[in-house]
């Protein structure tokens, strides 16, 4: 396993009015590792992800992203900026795509940072001087690697809200994967996807993890995928971590097993 | 559907056609010894009841298709969109030189080419960013105004205006954009309404500097590369006529007028398709689309907002200049909600987003009410009638197809 941490999370806490939603979380996601987040619903997962990506400021705790030598404090920065300069990248447990833009223009915008500055910020694309048109060649490209990756090159000029739902889970990765990311969050990436599907996900996950080198942030309630593919797993229970540790040491755990099944009659 | 409920559902519009037709037809003013008096008139309110029960029966009989709610383009129109882009700019060129083509003609022709390129403009904030503005004219009146005071306290012409006209209207774009950030769909809209009443308004009363309601006259014409196209040329200069040899005569100057827009909306389409087709254009998308998916990307909102509000805004204020030289005198009651409204219907008529689509749109916004003038009173009843007609006809606009900014095919 790789020890170099990516991000440390220090005692992070949401607080929505009288709800205690993540109450002083703390764990370490390391580089090239799938980092699981389960716990069973309304533990407190998604909060932790809106915390991490900027949709909310935390109330109180650190947020440290390990980037080129220096620690990037996530909690002080607003969503776009995680995204640009801070390199996390996300998708959402209901599919947001741009449903009216082609799958290929879904995974253009991914690449906004680049192509934008390519463009000379518009004026230079405007008026054809600069370097654009290599850009946006080389833009394409890229997207038409992600797009044999997750099978989808035939659908590229299709509107991305047409295509199935298990497509559109894939797409989503991959426009997430387009930005370029150090770390990538997923929610539940396999809600609603059938048993193949999901073995599908799990090859392209393992296989980002290989190729992309990069670490993966991942909450799911499918076990399959969870305990097929994570490096580490962190178990949340009403807002608290209750377990840490590898697939195996989170099956044998004993509060973990009472979260989920609840305790034994006396 | 059935006889009977065909007879209640006639009957049932034919009620609400005689609670209408009663205030609208049903009296007439009339004069009477030295007063007004009022008359009723029963008889038109008859009329008006009968032919909308025929009319439902006639809509009930007709065969019932399904509604279509993906429109397979304009097929023909969609498929050879290039083609007809060429045409109707050879169209455009030719027109004044056209046999049968007259002063009024090339006159209205002008009209439909300052809509057009306000529809363009408002097409980079409606159509693209998905940002409802209602106070559109704001912008035009700003381009106006600018370059009309520009003219009067420091004697510049058109085409020294026309940039500060932009750049200025583009500056009041990004100071609106500003407070209305967070705001989405029918709140924006409210905003962006009170916005444009609040500008005219202002011109209206700040009389010492826009002259209030009288407006402001004696705003300079466009010249041609200095040549001015008038009968003589103040200060001894030549005139456009006396320098090329010709005979001067008053249509010369509509002629110019009419391609100065026309070079000025053709800009605006270029710049426009450019636009949508670099980063910032696919950003505007994406951000009507889907505003937090925008930014778990990375994407600036408030960059994208502003830059949709300041395009549109410069290409508002440049229509708004030319505008004020073509008139030659302009006052706020110009730029009232009204051509706000006009300029939206064009919009949304002609199918969000569509470039083709807004130029058909002003074609038939523009020129229905000119020919409708035989029939006075019931002109906007008319053209009332004809944006229902399309709208029943073609929910999403004339021209519903998306064409994407980037096909993986032809690259």
């Amino acid at each position: 396993m790789n020890a170099a941490p990516l991000l440390d999370v220090d005692a992070l806490t949401m607080r929505f009015g009288g709800l205690l939603a993540v109450d002083t979380l703390s764990f370490t996601a390391f580089k090239h590792d799938i980092t699981a987040i389960i716990g069973p619903n309304g533990a407190g997962k998604t909060t932790v992800f809106n915390c991490l990506t900027g949709f909310y400021r935390p109330s109180a705790g650190r947020l440290g992203l390990h980037r080129d030598d220096r620690i990037m404090a996530l909690e002080r920065m607003d969503g776009w900026r995680i995204a640009r300069d801070g390199g996390v990248a996300r998708t959402f447990q209901n599919i947001r795509l741009f449903p009216g833009m082609t799958v290929l223009e879904n995974l253009m915008v991914a690449q906004h940072k680049t192509l934008m500055r390519a463009s000379g910020w518009t004026l230079g694309g405007l008026f054809g001087i600069g370097p654009y048109r290599g850009a946006e060649k080389a833009g394409i490209e890229k997207a038409r690697l992600w797009l044999e990756r997750i099978g989808l090159l035939t659908s590229a000029d299709l509107d991305a809200g047409t295509l199935p739902y298990g497509a559109q889970r894939r797409l989503e990765i991959a426009r997430a994967m387009c930005t370029d990311p150090l770390l990538l969050c997923l929610d539940e990436p396999a809600a609603g996807l059938n048993p193949r599907e999901s073995a599908e996900l799990n090859q392209l996950l393992l296989a980002i993890r290989e190729r992309d080198k990069i670490g993966i942030l991942l909450i799911e309630h499918d076990m399959k995928v969870v305990m097929g593919i994570s490096d580490r797993i962190v178990v949340l229970d009403y807002g608290r971590k209750i377990a840490e540790g590898t697939p195996a040491e989170i099956r044998a755990n004993p509060a973990v097993i009472k979260a989920y099944l609840g305790e034994p009659e006396a | 559907m059935k006889v009977a409920a065909l007879a209640k559902e006639s009957a049932f519009a034919a009620f609400v056609a005689l609670i209408l037709a009663i205030p609208l037809v049903g009296f007439d003013t009339v004069e009477a010894n030295g007063g007004i008096g009022i008359e009723s008139r029963m008889s038109w309110v008859g009329i008006a009841v009968l032919a909308v029960f025929l009319g439902r029966i006639a809509i009930g009989l007709l065969p019932r298709r399904a509604p279509s709610l993906v429109l397979p383009g304009t097929g023909f129109l969609s498929r050879h969109i290039r083609v007809l882009g060429i045409c109707g700019i050879v169209v455009a060129v030719a027109l004044p030189f056209l046999p049968g083509s007259s002063r009024y003609l090339v006159d209205l022709a002008t009209t439909v080419l300052i809509y057009i390129m306000l529809g363009w403009g408002l097409n980079v904030v409606v159509g693209l960013a998905g940002l409802l503005n209602l106070g559109y004219v704001a912008f035009y009146a700003v381009g106006a105004y600018a370059f009309a005071l520009s003219a009067q306290y420091f004697h510049l012409g058109f085409w020294q205006a026309l940039p500060i006209s932009g750049a200025l209207a583009a500056c009041v774009g990004i100071l609106l954009g500003f407070p209305i950030l967070r705001l989405r769909g029918d709140y924006l809209a409210i905003v962006t309404l009170g916005f444009g009443e609040i500008t005219r308004i202002i011109l209206l009363n700040w009389g010492t500097v826009t002259g209030g309601p009288n407006g402001i006259n004696d705003i300079p014409r466009p010249t041609f590369f200095g040549l001015p196209l008038a009968a003589n040329a103040p200060g001894g200069g030549q005139t456009f006529a006396q320098f090329f040899g010709i005979p001067y005569n008053a249509g010369q100057r509509i002629i110019f007028l009419y391609f100065v827009i026309l070079v000025l909306a053709l800009g605006t389409n270029y710049v426009t398709v450019r636009l949508r087709r670099l980063p910032i254009g696919r950003a505007w998308e994406a951000l009507r689309e889907d505003e937090i998916a925008c930014r778990a990307l990375g994407i600036n909102p408030t960059n994208v907002k502003l830059s949709a509000f300041a395009i549109g805004a410069l290409l508002a204020g440049f229509a708004g200049a030319f505008f004020a030289t073509r008139q030659g005198f302009i006052s706020p009651e110009s730029f009232s909600f009204q051509e706000s409204a006009t300029v939206l219907a064009i919009v949304v008529l002609g199918g969000t987003g569509s470039q083709l689509g807004v130029v058909i749109a002003a074609i038939v916004l523009v020129t229905l009410p000119e020919f409708g003038r035989e029939l006075v009173q019931f002109r906007m009843l008319l053209f009332g009638a004809a944006m229902i007609a399309i709208m029943v006809w073609r929910p999403r606009g004339i021209m519903a197809l998306r064409t994407p900014s980037v096909r993986l095919s032809s690259s």
